[in-house]
C-alpha cells in the first residue's frame, strides 16, 4: 500500500512538473501547423530554450473564448481570423498589444509602416494573407474544367460532391458571389434580409449534394479519397496536397475569400511575457518569409514578399500560388471583421437553422 | 439444436434459413472489426482493398503504417535505430506520449473506481442496507447520464475546482492544482465514469455468495477482519478484477471527458484517435485500431476465464 | 404475547426487543459507512458538476451585470411603462459602462439570443456612447434607430434579472413576441424540436433494429448446446470489448464511398463506378454504425431470459396442436418480455444520449441533441441554452431510467 502510495504521488507529480519555459500554441492543424513549427517554432526554441507546445483546433477562437470566460487559461498564444481578433478585443477576452514591440523591417521601416493595412490590430499582430478557395480533382473533369464559383453550385454540369465548410462564414459570402453578386459588394448584399434570404436559396440548389467539413486538414483528405469532387478549402493545404503529395488538384481563385491570420494573447495567459517574445519573434520579416517555404501563404510583411522564392524542394516557385499573387486576385472577397463581428452570433443561427431542416 | 422428426418441409426449410439469418447476423457484428486488421498492412494509403492484396502478391501488403506510428511526432525519425532512436521515440513520438497517458490516467482511475465500488457493494449488498434502491440509482448514473452532459458539467466544476497536489519541484510541498487540465481532474473524471460498471459487476459476484461460509468462519474463531480477507475477499476476487478491467476499459476508451477537461499535456489514445479520424484520416488509424482489437481480445479471453473461475468457486455451474 | 415478549431480555438484562433494535441500528449504520465514501465522490466528481452545468439554463448574469443603471430602470418602472427619457438615459449611462468594461459584445450577444440581430446594435452604439449628451433619446436613436423596437426592451427587460427561462424557451423554439407573449420562432428559423424528434425517432428505429437482429442470435445462442454457443458468444462479447472509435473507424472504412462496400457493390456489378451510394455522412451512416455498437447490449439481456424459459413449454403447445409461429407467438415470445424490456430500454436511453458516433459519420442530418449540446458549448458558446437542452435531455434519460428501474430493476444490470 505505501508502495502504491508512493508511486501514485510520483507519477501524478511528474504529470504537473510543467516546467516554466513553456508556451502553448494554438493553431490550425495539418500543413498550416508545420510551416509554422518549421518556421517560427523551432527557431525560437533554438535560440530562447523554450519549448512550443503544438495544439490544434478546428478554429482557435473558440477554445481561446471557452479557457478565458471559464477562467482556466492554458493557452498562451492564439492564431485566429481577424473578425475574432476584433471580437474578442471587444470583449476584453485578449491582452492588447503594443506595436512599439514589433521589430522593424531590415531597412529600419517601423513596424506600422511595413506591415499591410489591417494586420496590426489593437489585441492582435497578423502573419500571414490566406485565402479560402474552391478546389477540384482535376481528373474528374478532363474536359472543360469549372473556372467560377458558379460553377461549384452547377451540380449538373460537374455532376459529384460537394465538401463546404460548416460555418455561416465563407459559405453565405460564396453563395452570393456564384449567384452573380461581384466580390467587393457582398457584405452591402449579405447586411439585408433579402441578401440573407438569397444566400440561404443558392445554398440550397447543392444542400442535397453538399459533405460539409470542420478542420482544415479535411477538404484536401476528401478530394483524394473521392468522397468529393470540388470543395471549398485553405489555399496553402490544397497547394500542399498539389505540390507535396502530388494529387491532380486544381484552384479557382474567382471568388477567392481573403483573410489574415493573426497571433493573439489571451488575457490569464500562463507564460504571459514568453508569448510577446515569440509574438514578436515570429512576425519579424525573416521569420515570414520563411514560413511561405512550407506553405503558400502570403507574409503580412511588405519586406518578406521579396525575400520569398522557392517552396522547399527547391523547384517550385512561390508566387504563382500565393492568394495575394495580382493574377490569382480575379474577383476576391475581402472579409469585412466588423460586419462579423457583429454577425456571426446571428447568422450562424439562421445558419444552423437551415442546415437542420 | 436439431429439428423435432416431426418437422414439416416449410419448417425445415424455415430452420436452415433461420440459421443462414443468424450467420449474417453475426458477419455484421465481427466483420467490421476484423475488416481493420488486413486493411492495416495496406502498402497504399487507401482504405479498401487494392488488387495486389486481393490476389495475395506481398507487395500489396506493408508494415508502413505501423512503422509511421512509431516515429509520427519525433524529433528525429530518420536516425538509425539505436539507444538514441528510441529514447527520442520514448519521449517524443506522439503515440508513445498518448499510450503512456492512457495508461497513467487508466490506472489510478481504475483503482480508485475499483476501490471504493467493491467496498461500497459490499454495503449495498447487506439486506439491511438502507435506501439501497435510490442510492444505488445514483451510482449507477454516470453510466445511464449522457457522455456530453456528464463532461459539460465537469468541464465548468473541474475548471473551478482546485486540489492540493504533491509535487516534488523545489521541495517537496503540495500545490493548489486546478483540476481541469491536469492528470488528477481526468483520473477524477474517469474514475466516476466507470464506478457503475464495478457497482455492477461486484453486487453480481456478491449477490451469489453464501453467507454461511462468513458465519462458518466466525464459529471457527475468525475474527470479521479475517473472514474478510481469507473467505469472501478469495471468493469475490474475480468479480472485483472484471469489474476494475470494466473500470480500466472506461477509462482506455473515453473520449468526450477527455475533450473537454483535458488539455494538451494529457492528451490519451482515443483522443489522439479522435483527431486522425477527423484529419489526416490515414490508414494509420487502422494500425492503432488494429492494435487495440489485440488488446481487446486480450481483455476479453481474461474476463472469461475469470467469469469460469468465479462460477467454479461459487459451485455455480456453467450455465 | 406482548407479555411474554416484555419478559425476553439478553444477559445483560436489557430488553430483548431493544437489544435487536439497536444491533440492527448499527448494522445499518455499518452497511451505510461502506457505502458513505463512494456516494461522497460521485456527489462531488459527479452530480454537483452537473447541478452546477445545469443552473446555467436558468442564471445568466451576462448582461444584468453589464447593465445595473437598466436594471435599477426596469426595476422602478413595470411592465408597460412608457421608454421615456429616463430609460434612455440609463441606457446611454449603460453603453458608456459597457465600452469601459468591454463588456458590450457579451451583453449584446445575450440580448440576441432573444431578439436576433441586436449584438451589432450593442456594439456600435457602445462605441460612440461616452460622447452621448442629453436629451439621450434623440442621441441614442440618431446613432441606432432601431433602439426604438420595443422588442428590443422587452428583451432588455427579461435580461436584466439574472434568472430567467427564456433558454428553455429557445430549447423549444419558442420565443416572445413585443407584446411579451410566447410564441413560435419564425418558419426556418426552429431547430431543436426537430432535432429532439429527430434523436428520439433515430433512437427507436436503432432500437428497433437491436431488438430484431439480437433476438434471432440470443435465441440460437440459448438453444445451443454450451460449448458451441460460448464460443459464437464471443463474436457478440468482442465487439463489446472494443473500443468505440475502433469499431466507428470501421464503419467509416466499411462505408466510405471509396470504402469497401462500395467497392464490393461495384464489382459485383450492382452499381456502376458513378453511381456509388452515400452510405456515410448522413443519417443512414449513423443508424448502421450505431446499431452495430449497441447490439450486445440487447444479446445479452435476452440471452440471459431465454436461457430459463424450458424447452418444453413449446413442444408442450406442439403436441396441443399448435402451429409453430402460434407455439412462438403465444408461448415463447411472451417469455421474453422481460429480456426485451430490458435490452430494448437500455439501447434506447444509451442512444438518446449519443455523441461521437454521429459527429464522426452523421454529416449534417444525422446530428443528434447531444451534437447541438456540443456546439453550443464549444463554437457558439451559448452555455445557457446547452445547459437548457441538457436539463431537458437529462429529463428524459432519467424517465426513461426510472421506467427501467420500475420493469427491470437497476440491480438487475448485467455486463458479460
Amino acid at each position: 500500500m505505501k508502495k502504491a502510495m508512493m508511486l501514485t504521488t510520483a507519477l501524478i507529480a511528474t504529470g504537473f512538473a510543467a516546467s516554466a519555459q513553456e508556451l502553448n500554441v494554438v493553431s490550425w492543424g495539418g500543413a498550416y501547423t508545420v510551416s509554422q513549427v518549421e518556421a517560427y517554432h523551432k527557431p525560437f526554441t533554438e535560440m530562447t530554450g523554450v519549448k512550443v507546445n503544438s495544439i490544434d483546433a478546428d478554429n482557435p477562437a473558440t477554445p481561446l473564448k471557452a479557457q478565458v470566460e471559464a477562467g482556466n487559461v492554458s493557452i498562451d498564444l492564439a492564431d485566429i481570423e481577424l473578425s475574432d481578433a476584433i471580437r474578442l478585443c471587444d470583449e476584453g477576452l485578449l491582452e492588447e498589444i503594443d506595436p512599439a514591440m514589433l521589430p522593424p523591417a531590415p531597412d529600419g521601416t517601423p513596424a506600422t509602416e511595413d506591415f499591410v493595412p489591417g494586420a496590426i490590430q489593437d489585441c492582435a499582430v497578423a502573419n500571414i494573407v490566406w485565402a479560402t478557395v474552391v478546389a477540384y480533382d482535376a481528373s474528374k473533369f478532363p474536359e472543360n474544367p469549372p473556372s467560377t464559383l458558379a460553377d461549384f453550385f452547377d451540380t449538373e454540369k460537374y455532376p459529384g460532391k460537394r465538401g463546404l465548410l460548416k460555418a455561416a462564414k465563407r459559405s453565405l459570402e460564396m453563395a452570393l458571389v456564384a449567384d452573380g453578386v461581384p466580390g467587393s459588394e457582398v457584405y452591402e448584399v449579405l447586411g439585408t434580409e433579402e441578401g440573407v434570404a438569397r444566400a440561404l436559396a443558392k445554398l440550397d440548389t447543392i444542400k442535397d449534394s453538399v459533405v460539409w467539413w470542420e478542420a482544415g486538414a479535411q477538404p484536401p483528405q476528401l478530394l483524394a479519397d473521392g468522397e468529393v469532387v470540388m470543395t471549398t478549402g485553405y489555399n496553402g493545404r490544397i497547394f500542399n496536397a498539389m505540390i507535396a503529395e502530388n494529387k491532380p488538384f486544381n484552384i479557382i481563385w474567382d471568388g477567392a475569400y481573403m483573410d489574415y491570420d493573426l497571433w493573439a494573447i489571451p488575457k490569464g495567459a500562463p507564460h504571459l511575457e514568453d508569448a510577446k517574445k515569440f509574438l514578436a519573434f515570429s512576425t519579424d520579416t525573416q521569420r515570414l518569409a520563411d514560413q511561405a517555404k512550407y506553405i503558400s501563404y502570403g507574409p503580412a510583411r511588405k519586406s518578406s514578399s521579396a525575400l520569398v522564392g522557392m517552396y522547399q524542394d527547391g523547384k517550385t516557385e512561390m508566387a504563382p500560388h500565393m492568394p495575394t499573387n495580382p493574377d490569382n486576385l480575379t474577383n476576391p472577397i475581402w472579409t469585412d471583421p466588423t460586419f462579423w463581428a457583429d454577425h456571426d452570433v446571428e447568422l450562424s443561427e439562421r445558419f444552423n437553422a437551415w442546415l437542420a431542416n | 439444436m436439431a429439428l423435432p422428426t416431426y418437422a414439416s418441409p416449410l419448417e425445415k426449410a424455415w430452420h436452415y434459413s433461420y440459421l443462414v439469418i443468424c450467420g449474417l447476423i453475426f458477419l455484421f457484428l465481427i466483420a467490421p472489426i476484423v475488416i481493420v486488421i488486413p486493411l492495416s498492412f495496406n502498402a497504399e494509403p487507401y482504405f479498401t482493398f487494392t488488387e495486389k492484396m486481393l490476389t495475395l502478391d506481398p507487395e500489396g501488403y506493408s508494415m508502413r503504417w505501423y512503422d509511421s506510428l512509431l516515429t509520427f511526432g519525433m524529433q528525429n525519425p530518420e536516425a538509425e535505430r539505436g539507444a538514441s532512436f528510441w529514447s527520442d521515440f520514448w519521449g517524443n513520438a506522439t503515440w508513445m506520449q498518448v499510450t503512456k497517458n492512457s495508461i497513467i490516467i487508466g490506472f489510478f482511475a481504475t483503482i480508485l473506481s475499483t476501490a471504493l465500488g467493491t467496498i461500497a457493494a459490499l454495503g449495498l449488498t447487506r439486506p439491511e442496507m438502507p435506501y439501497r434502491k435510490q442510492i444505488t440509482a445514483v451510482l449507477i448514473s454516470p453510466m445511464i447520464v449522457p457522455i456530453i452532459i456528464s463532461a459539460t458539467g465537469m468541464f465548468f466544476f473541474y475548471s473551478w475546482m482546485k486540489l492540493p497536489v504533491p509535487s516534488f519541484e523545489g521541495g517537496f510541498h503540495f500545490e493548489w492544482t486546478r483540476l481541469a487540465g491536469s492528470y488528477l481532474g481526468i483520473i477524477l473524471a474517469h474514475a466516476a465514469l466507470g464506478i457503475p460498471f464495478v457497482i455492477i459487476t461486484v453486487t453480481a459476484t456478491l449477490s451469489g455468495f453464501d453467507q454461511s461460509l462468513v458465519r462458518a468462519a466466525a464459529s471457527l474463531g475468525a475474527n470479521p477482519r479475517t473472514a474478510f480477507f481469507k473467505v469472501v475477499m478469495p471468493l469475490i476476487m474475480p468479480g472485483v478484477v472484471s469489474g476494475a478491467l470494466f473500470a480500466f476499459v472506461t477509462s482506455f476508451d473515453e473520449v468526450v471527458a477527455v475533450l473537454f477537461i483535458a488539455d494538451h499535456t494529457q492528451q490519451t489514445i482515443p483522443r489522439q484517435m479522435w483527431n486522425g479520424i477527423r484529419e489526416q484520416i490515414s490508414p494509420a488509424i487502422l494500425a492503432v485500431a488494429t492494435i487495440l482489437v489485440m488488446i481487446s481480445i486480450l481483455l476479453l479471453t481474461t474476463v472469461e476465464l475469470l467469469r469460469r473461475r468465479s462460477e467454479r468457486l461459487r459451485g455455480v455451474s456453467p450455465q | 404475547m406482548t407479555d411474554a415478549t416484555a419478559l425476553l431480555t439478553t444477559a445483560d438484562g436489557k430488553p430483548l426487543k431493544a437489544a435487536l433494535a439497536a444491533s440492527l441500528a448499527t448494522r445499518r449504520r455499518r452497511a451505510f459507512l461502506l457505502v458513505a465514501p463512494l456516494f461522497l465522490f460521485i456527489m462531488i466528481s459527479f452530480i454537483v458538476p452537473i447541478g452546477q452545468m445545469l443552473y446555467q439554463s436558468f442564471y445568466n448574469d451576462t448582461f444584468s451585470s453589464a447593465a445595473p443603471n437598466l436594471a435599477e430602470w426596469f426595476d422602478a418602472n413595470p411592465e408597460g411603462s412608457a421608454i421615456d427619457e429616463s430609460a434612455y438615459a440609463a441606457l446611454a449611462a449603460d453603453l458608456a459602462l459597457m465600452k469601459k468594461d468591454k463588456t458590450a459584445g457579451a451583453a449584446g450577444t445575450r440580448i440576441n439570443y432573444d431578439v436576433s440581430g441586436t449584438r451589432s446594435m450593442f456594439t456600435s452604439t457602445a462605441r460612440k456612447a461616452d460622447k452621448f449628451e442629453p436629451p439621450f433619446k434623440e442621441a441614442v436613436l440618431a446613432e441606432e434607430k432601431k433602439w426604438d423596437d420595443p422588442n428590443i426592451w422587452r428583451a432588455m427587460r427579461s435580461a436584466s434579472s439574472p434568472f430567467t427561462f427564456d433558454f428553455y424557451l429557445a430549447a423549444l423554439d419558442l420565443t416572445r413576441d413585443s407584446s411579451g407573449s410566447i410564441v413560435p420562432v419564425a418558419e426556418g428559423q426552429a431547430i431543436y424540436k426537430t432535432l429532439f424528434w429527430r434523436t428520439l425517432s433515430m433512437s427507436i428505429e436503432i432500437t428497433a433494429l437491436c431488438l430484431l437482429l439480437g433476438f434471432p442470435i440470443a435465441h440460437l445462442l440459448a438453444v445451443l448446446p454450451m460449448r458451441k454457443a460460448m464460443l459464437l458468444m464471443i463474436l457478440v462479447l468482442l465487439p463489446f470489448w472494443t473500443s468505440l472509435l475502433v469499431r466507428t473507424t470501421s464503419w467509416m472504412v466499411l462505408l466510405q464511398s471509396q470504402g469497401v462496400l462500395n467497392d464490393m457493390l461495384v464489382w459485383a456489378g450492382l452499381i456502376d463506378e458513378n453511381g456509388r451510394i452515400q452510405m456515410m455522412y448522413n443519417q443512414t451512416g449513423t443508424i448502421v454504425a450505431m446499431t452495430h455498437i449497441l447490439l450486445p447490449f440487447t444479446v445479452l439481456p435476452l440471452y440471459s431470459v431465454m436461457k430459463t424459459i424450458p424447452p418444453s413449454y413449446v413442444r408442450a403447445a406442439r403436441s396441443l396442436g399448435a402451429t409453430s409461429w402460434t407455439a412462438f407467438r403465444r408461448v415463447y415470445l411472451p417469455q421474453t418480455l422481460p429480456g426485451i424490456g430490458a435490452g430494448g430500454l437500455l439501447v434506447f436511453i444509451l442512444a438518446m444520449g449519443y455523441y461521437i458516433t454521429p459527429a464522426l459519420v452523421g454529416g449534417a442530418d444525422g446530428q443528434m441533441i447531444s451534437n447541438m449540446i456540443a456546439f453550443h458549448m464549444q463554437k457558439s458558446l451559448n452555455w445557457s441554452l446547452a445547459a437548457a437542452l441538457a436539463a431537458m435531455l437529462l429529463a428524459i434519460v432519467l424517465i426513461f431510467f426510472w421506467i427501467y428501474d420500475r420493469l427491470v430493476g437497476i440491480d438487475k444490470m448485467k455486463l458479460g
